[in-house]
């Protein structure tokens, strides 16, 4: 809406290969991305010159964590696609740290850009001609129909009566704070101190507890966390690759070197999985391998799917069992590996579904795939009803929220004048209003008069 | 009969929004003629003899900061002023006054007198005169024609006006007072949209019947808080007003008459305002409340008569004395007028621009509760900026509007040209998304200068402003580079007022912005060299203390403030733009929004919508370039 402010997105497709590029435009494009881009030490950034390329780290500037590996490019106003200053961030490390690093530069003040507003804003600044005005036009009235799609799916979910349920309340707090404000001489009682601080605490926890719910919108954005167990060797490097198709993890034939986590995504049948693998699990007096174990132990924990590896060449383990039993309790998938050797693992008893495959030859993998989406499927319908579509933009929107509450229970407690509060309860308001539609004055009065008597 | 006398503007109706209009047009330089049905009734006080209060005190003290009148006119006549809200931040301390209001009239009718290039005239307007879609004067039920290049209508509560007591039904446009059956007929006929709105007023009631011992009392502020920023008035004697309830009977009496109450009978079709609402709507919507309170308010020093605030009613006479009867310090009471509800036309504001000319017609202007407000102040402003408009117009200088940033003034005009309004429209601070920039203390600040520019502030009252400024400036400065020492005498003072100690050389800047400090504390620390005026302490300690929640506000100004600097041309063709829903083209058409800012809140009008009206200016920029 703001066509002052400066917008970022990622302008490659998600989910496929490893280089990702975030696009950045606005006045603030270069003032955004140097807060979260470090050029290394002997690389001086001079974003004073248009057209440049940078090499460094994109690095959280809070806790001075280093994201990714990244190339900056700088393009000054106005020889650029939108004419505004542009910048390009390339990431190297897939998914994660590409969306680590959009979090942080809308933390740095970016705002994730609209479908086609990058577009929009070449055309209005004179970059594009009439005939592409068109269809920058076509992708804004797009956009309201998916968007409309989207409210509709959310109001099944139960986001939308969450969010209006919680409005509601807020917009209670709200009136009542306003009416002691215009009115006064009334004989009323409004709602302030004590009382409002408990409001407000409880309008917080519904926040957050929104925020922390999003099961369903987490792995619609995440992906289904898929975690890939089972004791070293026995081909889970292997098959992370081979359903990959790529050379993501170190493959190597001595025991558990695959020592840390690592995050692949893949695409099936349009489900997106985040696929962790892990170090083998085993007892280990290896320091560095025993802190791999426990992280495999908590991505167990964390999974949404565990696909649970044995070797089919070799006869059952003593920590098969162990893998086995710590999967009991999670929808699981056994995988009896290495079907291009002569079988000697007899069949696990186990209530999953058993699929054998050689990571080698291929065998099995689309069977496996298969495996997969169906017990997603399963699972994302059991979920539905306290599950919901939430993208980046709603969850801005109640991050919003809740920091504007807690600048009112600040301002409570410091027992400021009720005009402070209800600044930020209108801006809760206000984030609230970016979910399921905006609140107006009108609103606000409706309510003060309906709850309240007034009236000399 | 045509007048012989050509004027540039015309203003009908010498109520509140009347006489600001005229005073306002005939001090800019435009010859001017006031018409009203009755000139004994030059700003009548239709309701509660009061000015002022919470958003509304802000109104007045920015028609004094423009130039407008009716700050003066309350401070002389006044006879309790209060600061609402004193315990609260300054951006909701509101300055409210009780009037004498035989005083008052006189004393707006002297000043509307003696005003140069102004004519006060008598006359009962029943049509307005138009030529080729433009106006050319208006003329009277006595068949006198008056020419004039703009005319303003501010005819507030009169239009086709019904007063309402129980179920008897009379015309008038006030009570005691003919109606204006014709004018918004002529109205329609020009194709105006007409609609009705209601409202209602309570008992008058004679002092000597009223026993005072028995209610609690409320005097005003000593010294008296004053609306004009030059004016330092001598106010005449102050008194008190007096506070009682109602109870289990009253409300009883009620609800056994409601079948002769025009408000329950549905006799009354006119929309009220919510915030007003008669003593019958209130026992009925908050049926457990078993009591509401009772303002007695004198109507002057001179007369017996008391306003009853919080009793509003249209329910017959004989309910109406017992109801009030039955009321602790009411028993034996004497209604001296009684209270009643009044229906009237008025022309939905969407029909006028910001400059609150009309769309339909050129030089044509709405002003006051023609426009579905209601209040003095609201009429007042309004009035006030049809004036200051018009003459500008004629004067063929750029019109003036105010930002909602800047004003409350600007709130309710944009508000009621861009949403209209479906009840009396009253000003709430609530209504200011900019409220805490939005004072009672910086509306000089906000506006002397627009007042200067246009020729409405004279020249004492600039140099009382710019001298204010300057004061300001220089002592701003001052406490910025002056440093206090840590020392006993220095410390002993901090702790006394509970504040920590300093232990390095601190600005008294820094200090001020101590909650626990006021401007008072500061100087005893360091003194500027003159003593400075109180309201210009009370800028500096405003400005500094609430610096990071003003600063707030100021960053949201700013990033809005290029969708309001967008401005969308007046031959838009919003059929022409694919894409937007029937129902937002037709907001967008009626409406005719000035700026993106302004079409942005349209109800209904969605961030999809705005970003093709945008997309759809651009095309027409670049067609036309092309073509
Ligand atoms: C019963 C009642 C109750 C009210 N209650 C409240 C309340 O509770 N709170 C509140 O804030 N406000 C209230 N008001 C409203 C307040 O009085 C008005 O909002 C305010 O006075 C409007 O100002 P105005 O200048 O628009 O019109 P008015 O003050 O009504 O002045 C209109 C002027 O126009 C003149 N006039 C009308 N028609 C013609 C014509 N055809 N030709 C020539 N002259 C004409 C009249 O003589 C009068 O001088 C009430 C008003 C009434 C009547
Ligand atoms: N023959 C055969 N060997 C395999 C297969 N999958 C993995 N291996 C081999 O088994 C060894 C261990 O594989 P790796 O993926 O590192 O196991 P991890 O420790 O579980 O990650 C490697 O030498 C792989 O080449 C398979 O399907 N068939
Ligand atoms: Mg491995």
């Amino acid at each position: 809406m703001l066509d002052q402010d400066t917008i970022c997105a990622v302008s490659t497709p998600p989910g496929e290969g490893g280089i990702g590029i975030i696009r950045i435009s606005g006045n603030d494009a270069v003032a955004v991305a140097s807060k979260v881009f470090k050029p290394r030490a002997d690389k001086q950034l001079t974003p004073e010159e248009s057209h440049t390329i940078h090499y460094g780290h994109v690095m959280d500037p809070a806790t001075g964590d280093v994201v990714d590996e990244a190339l900056m490019t700088v393009m000054k106003s106005p020889a650029t696609y939108t004419r505004e200053d542009v910048v390009e961030i390339n990431c190297h490390g897939g998914m994660i740290p590409l969306r680590r690093t959009m979090e942080l530069l809308i933390a740095a003040g970016a705002r994730q850009a609209e479908p086609g507003e990058f577009t929009k804003r070449a055309f209005l600044n004179g970059r594009i001609d009439l005939v592409q005005a068109e269809a920058v036009m076509d992708i804004i009235r797009s956009r309201t129909e998916l968007s409309h799609r989207a409210a509709n799916e959310q109001l099944l979910g139960g986001l939308s009566s969450e969010v209006a349920a919680l409005r509601d309340r807020l917009l209670s707090a709200l009136a009542s704070v306003e009416a002691g404000i215009d009115f006064p001489e009334e004989d009323i009682e409004t709602d302030t101190g004590r009382l409002l601080a408990e409001d407000l605490a409880e309008l917080l926890s519904g926040v957050e507890k929104l925020l922390s719910s999003f099961i369903y919108g987490r792995i619609l954005r995440d992906g289904f966390a898929t975690a890939i167990v089972g004791r070293p060797n026995v081909g889970k490097s292997s098959l992370l690759n081979a359903l990959l198709k790529q050379d993501r993890a170190i493959v190597t034939p001595v025991p558990g070197t695959t020592r840390d986590v690592i995050e692949e995504y893949l695409n099936v049948g349009g489900m997106l999985l985040r696929i962790v693998d892990t170090a083998g699990i085993r007892e280990t007096h290896d320091m560095v391998e025993q802190e791999g174990v426990r992280r495999s132990l908590g991505a167990i924990e964390n999974a949404d799917v565990v696909l649970v590896v044995l070797d089919g060449s070799e006869p059952i383990h003593e920590s098969d069992y162990r893998v086995l039993d710590a999967v009991k309790e999670k929808k699981g998938i056994v995988i009896v590996n290495k079907s291009d050797l002569p079988r000697t693992l007899e069949r696990p008893d186990v209530q999953a579904p058993i699929i054998a495959v050689s990571c080698r030859t291929g065998e099995g993998l689309d069977d496996l795939k298969h495996a997969i989406l169906e017990m997603i499927q399963q699972g994302a319908v059991a979920a539905r009803d306290h599950a919901w579509a939430v993208n980046q933009r709603h969850r801005t929107a109640l991050e919003q929220a809740k920091a504007s509450l807690q600048k009112a229970s600040e301002s409570v407690t410091g027992g400021l004048s009720p005009e402070f509060i209800a600044v930020d309860l209108r801006g809760a308001l206000d984030s609230l209003g970016l979910i399921i539609g905006a609140t107006y004055t009108e609103d606000i009065l409706e309510r003060i008069f309906n709850d309240f008597c007034i009236g000399k | 009969m045509t007048f012989q006398k050509k004027y540039d503007v015309i203003v009908i109706g010498a109520g509140h929004a009347g006489c600001e209009a005229a005073l306002a047009a005939a001090r800019m330089g435009c010859s001017t003629l006031m018409l009203t049905m009755n000139l004994d009734s030059i700003a009548v006080m239709s309701c509660n003899p009061a000015i002022g209060g919470l958003a509304k005190g802000h109104l007045v003290k920015e028609i004094d900061a423009l130039g407008g009148e009716m700050g003066n006119v309350i401070d002389r006549t006044g006879i309790q002023f209060r600061i609402l809200n004193r315990s609260k931040g300054p951006a909701v301390r509101g300055t409210r006054a009780q009037a004498d209001k035989q005083k008052y009239r006189l004393a707006m009718k002297e000043v509307v007198e003696k005003q140069q290039g102004l004519d006060v005239k008598q006359g009962l307007v029943e049509r307005v005169v138009v030529e080729d879609g433009k106006v050319i004067g208006v003329e009277t039920n006595i068949g006198v024609q008056y020419q004039g290049s703009a005319v303003i209508i501010t005819t507030g509560t009169f239009l086709k006006g019904l007063i309402h007591i129980g179920l008897v039904q009379y015309p008038s446009g006030r009570a005691g007072e003919f109606p204006s059956e014709k004018l918004s007929d002529s109205l329609r006929e020009l194709g105006f949209a007409i609609g009705r709105l209601k409202t209602g007023t309570p008992a008058r009631l004679n002092g000597r019947t009223i026993d005072f011992s028995k209610m609690s009392m409320q005097p005003g502020d000593d010294p008296p808080p004053f609306f004009s920023f030059t004016e330092k008035g001598h106010p005449l004697r102050q008194v008190p007003c007096y506070l009682t309830y109602t109870n289990e009977r009253t409300h009883e009496l009620i609800r056994g008459n409601l079948d002769r109450s025009p408000l329950y009978g549905g006799v009354i079709k006119g929309v009220g305002p919510r915030y007003c609402p008669s003593i019958e709507d209130k026992v009925m919507r908050f049926a457990d409340r078993d009591r509401h309170q009772v303002f007695l308010e004198p109507e002057g020093l001179d007369t017996e008569e008391y306003y009853a605030n919080g009793v509003s009613t249209s329910l017959p006479y004989d309910v109406q004395e017992k109801m009030l009867r039955s009321i602790n310090g009411l028993e034996e009471v004497e209604i001296m007028r009684s209270g009643y509800a009044i229906e009237y036309d008025f022309a939905p504001p969407t029909q006028i621009r910001h400059s609150l000319e009309t769309k339909r017609i050129e030089g044509l202007y709405f002003a006051g509760q023609i426009n579905g407000t209601s209040g003095y102040e609201e009429a007042a402003a309004q009035g006030l900026m049809a004036g200051i408009n018009a003459a500008l117009k004629i004067q063929e200088r750029e019109h003036l509007v105010l930002a909602r940033s800047e004003s409350y003034i600007g709130v309710l005009i944009d508000d009621l040209v861009t949403r209209g309004t479906l009840e009396p429209y009253r000003m709430f601070t609530s209504r200011a998304e900019y409220r805490l920039i939005l004072r009672e203390d910086n509306a000089d600040l906000r506006l002397r200068q627009k007042g200067r520019d246009i020729g409405l502030v004279d020249d004492a009252a600039w140099d009382v402003f710019t001298r204010k400024m300057q004061s300001i400036e220089q002592e701003m400065a001052r406490l910025r580079t002056t440093r206090v020492k840590p020392g006993s005498a220095v410390n002993e003072m901090l702790e006394a007022r509970g504040t920590t100690a300093i232990v390095e050389g601190t600005s008294l800047e820094q200090l001020l912005k101590r909650p626990e400090l006021g401007y008072g504390d500061i100087v005893t620390l360091a003194a500027p060299s003159e003593p400075l005026a109180p309201e210009a302490a009370e800028q500096i300690e405003i400005q500094i203390q609430y610096e990071g929640f003003i600063q707030r506000q100021l960053d949201q100004v700013e990033r809005f403030s290029s969708l309001e600097g967008k401005k969308i041309p007046l031959d838009m063709d919003y059929a022409a733009i694919p894409g937007l829903t029937t129902e937002v083209r037709q907001k967008l058409m009626d409406v005719q929004p000035a700026s993106i800012g302004q079409a942005s809140r349209i109800s209904g009008v969605t961030p999809a919508a705005i970003s093709l009206l945008i997309v759809a200016m651009e095309r027409k920029k670049r067609g036309k370039v092309a073509g």
